[in-house]
């Protein structure tokens, strides 16, 4: 008979209760108040599955989710490319690797909040450098408190600034760990520098980019603060993002029912494409 | 196929050099007839690589010239040169099939498809590739992946030299010795220039015709195996190469006869000028030293049965000499013995080069 010690689960009871409290209790939470209706006075009604339904059928979910998509699709088809390109032009070696890393690091590291407030000042049509250039320097009439198209290219333009690094710094750390052997062989194998990046460099940042696609898409599908800050939504709902408008349906109507359901359905919106695309592409790995 | 010169090449890593020591490659003058087998033998940081590197043109020497069947290639890039190299870890293109590997060389210098594909089939057939052709290469085992880049190095028809850089570093023990076997038969059987890098003794000798043995960025001796192994040219040379290596024992030159303490030691040829001041050691191989009831005194220290033969570690005074001794019959740990030297195999170094002259014997 094998002796079993179980004082061993001592050890794991720590991290068991963080993750009760800061995921499983505020999640079950969340289930309750998705099948029930409340009055406010802890009275609850048993509703089943109404609230689901309601949000699944509604226009405005339809339409925030469509915003949704397409920014977070924008972003990525702008970010992973670009950022594979900027980390391709870095220097590999000597003092300017550190300064290029410093500056790439550095809109990581600004608070979310202040990056909206930032290009809220940056962007104002008057005073703001970029509305001011736009304006009255270039004659191309920009307000993005106005225009929804103006609204659109500036909270993207604020994501792509804000978060491009990271791709760059995870498709940096792919080359950087390409040995030096591969692109002599390459020179000897007489390939040009495109066929360098298809065969060699695509394929070894595989793995960080499907990473980095994972993190931006899962990051950007959730986007909050910067352009709740930047343009509250506006101008009208055009640039109401589901979690703009989730907030919105449960702080503005104090509807906690609808809500609940529909950041269920958003919840697991983000975790059927991070799975299927994590399993699509490491489908051939052993 | 061609003839390698190496004329007067010097190599520093340092933007100016100034001093000896600032050179990874010390003047380095060589001629490889088209068609041999060479291998490049030295410890790490000797050089090896360094050199290797400037004949196939990924670095370009701080001086001298590198000359292809008389022409001079020192300034052309790596795809210039037709040449080919395998490397310490094996490269492969992770997402082709082997035979889209092996067609990559090919394929690049935009060759008729017809012709890459009856080339990769002769090729991957002298390899014992063919049943792996449509298998994608990354999941392949490391000497399958070895393979794969020394098929891609021999799949051009124009290759001028193939350069081996290590290359059964990843190797199991086991699949080391097939694969060598099989690169000397390819060589046999194609009779381009090889080059292999290596720091293990019996890989150069088992591949190449000629070694070349380098230390500190400097060729310390050039010959065939046998020559390495019978006259080594240095005391390095002796040391590196063989197992256990060669005896080197202090000595001193009275009136051009080398002494140990007081007994005369024989050698195999007459001194040549030494300088008054140089450090002059006997060196002799283990093979070489014969116990018997007279001659230089010893105390037996140590003593191996490997087997077939016995290493028996004697204390010459404070010098550690090992003897190679027949099976069986060793002297006990401690006992007093007499040595004799056999004087054909006896050799005296100056400054740790070969002091001695003889007859071309060989």
């Amino acid at each position: 008979m094998k002796t079993v010690n179980n004082r061993a689960w001592l050890f794991v009871l720590p991290v068991v209760i963080l993750v009760a409290f800061n995921a499983l209790v505020p999640l079950m939470t969340v289930v309750n108040y998705s099948v029930q209706e409340t009055f406010g006075n802890n009275l609850f009604f048993w509703q089943g599955l109404d609230w689901f339904q309601q949000v699944l059928r509604s226009d405005r979910f339809h339409a925030a989710l469509g915003r949704q998509a397409l920014f977070t699709v924008t972003i990525l088809l702008i970010e992973i490319p670009l950022g594979v390109v900027i980390a391709l032009a870095m220097p590999r070696k000597g003092v300017w690797v550190s300064v290029c890393l410093v500056l790439m690091a550095l809109p990581l590291l600004i608070p979310w909040n202040v990056v909206g407030s930032m290009w809220n000042i940056f962007t104002l049509p008057d005073i703001g450098l970029l509305g001011y250039l736009m304006n009255d320097v270039l004659g191309i009439p920009y307000n993005m408190t106005r225009d929804p198209v103006a609204a659109w290219a500036t909270v993207i333009a604020m994501d792509v600034w804000h978060w491009t690094s990271l791709v760059v710094l995870l498709a940096y750390a792919g080359l950087i760990s390409i040995p030096d052997a591969y692109y002599q062989a390459a020179k000897i194998d007489g390939a040009t520098p495109w066929a360098v990046f298809r065969y060699i460099q695509l394929p070894k940042m595989k793995r960080v980019l499907t990473i980095a696609i994972l993190l931006r898409f899962m990051d950007s599908f959730n986007i909050y603060t910067e352009p709740f800050v930047l343009t509250g939504g506006g101008p009208g709902n055009s640039t109401t993002l589901l979690s703009i408008d989730l907030v919105k349906l449960a702080l503005g109507q104090f509807d906690l029912g609808p809500a609940a359901a529909m950041s269920l359905i958003y919840f697991l919106i983000t975790l059927l494409v991070s799975w299927v695309f994590y399993t699509l592409m490491t489908r051939n790995e052993n | 196929m061609a003839k390698i010169t190496l004329d007067k090449l010097r190599h520093s890593y340092l933007p100016a050099p100034s001093r000896p020591q600032d050179y990874a490659l010390k003047e380095i003058n060589l001629d490889w007839r088209d068609g041999g087998a060479y291998a490049l033998l030295g410890p790490s940081g000797c050089g090896k690589t360094t050199l290797l590197n400037i004949i196939s043109g990924l670095l370009t020497p701080s001086e001298g010239r590198v000359l292809f069947d008389g022409v001079d290639v020192t300034g052309l890039a790596p795809d210039h040169r037709n040449i080919a190299q395998v490397f310490q870890f094996p490269v492969i293109y992770d997402t082709m099939t082997v035979r889209q590997n092996l067609a990559f060389p090919l394929r690049n210098r935009g060759l008729d498809p017809r012709h890459i594909k009856a080339r990769v089939d002769e090729i991957s057939e002298m390899l014992e590739l063919t049943d792996l052709l449509d298998r994608r290469a990354a999941g392949l085992g490391p000497d399958t992946k070895q393979k794969i880049s020394m098929g891609r190095g021999l799949v051009r028809e124009d290759v001028n030299v193939i350069m081996f850089d290590e290359p059964l570093t990843v190797i199991d023990p086991q699949l080391k010795w097939t694969l060598r076997s099989k690169l000397k038969e390819l060589h046999q059987k194609i009779g381009v220039t090889m080059i292999y890098v290596t720091h293990d003794q019996t890989e150069a000798l088992t591949f190449a015709d000629q070694v070349v043995v380098m230390q500190e960025g400097e060729i310390v001796q050039i010959g065939t195996p046998v020559e390495l192994f019978e006259r080594p040219g240095h005391t390095f040379v002796g040391h590196f190469i063989g197992s256990p290596g060669m005896n080197i024992i202090p000595c001193e030159l009275r009136d051009g006869t080398a002494c140990i303490g007081d007994f005369p030691v024989a050698l195999a040829g007459p001194v040549k000028a030494v300088s008054q001041d140089a450090r002059t050691e006997i060196g002799i191989r283990p093979e070489f030293v014969k116990i018997a009831g007279t001659g230089l005194p010893a105390v037996v220290r140590k003593v191996a049965d490997l087997g077939r033969y016995t290493v028996i570690e004697a204390m010459l005074g404070e010098v550690r000499v090992s003897i190679i001794g027949p099976e069986g019959d060793a002297p006990e740990r401690g006992s007093e013995i007499h040595l004799q030297f056999d004087p054909k195999n006896t050799r005296l170094y100056a400054d740790g080069w070969l002091a001695t002259e003889e007859g071309e014997t060989r």
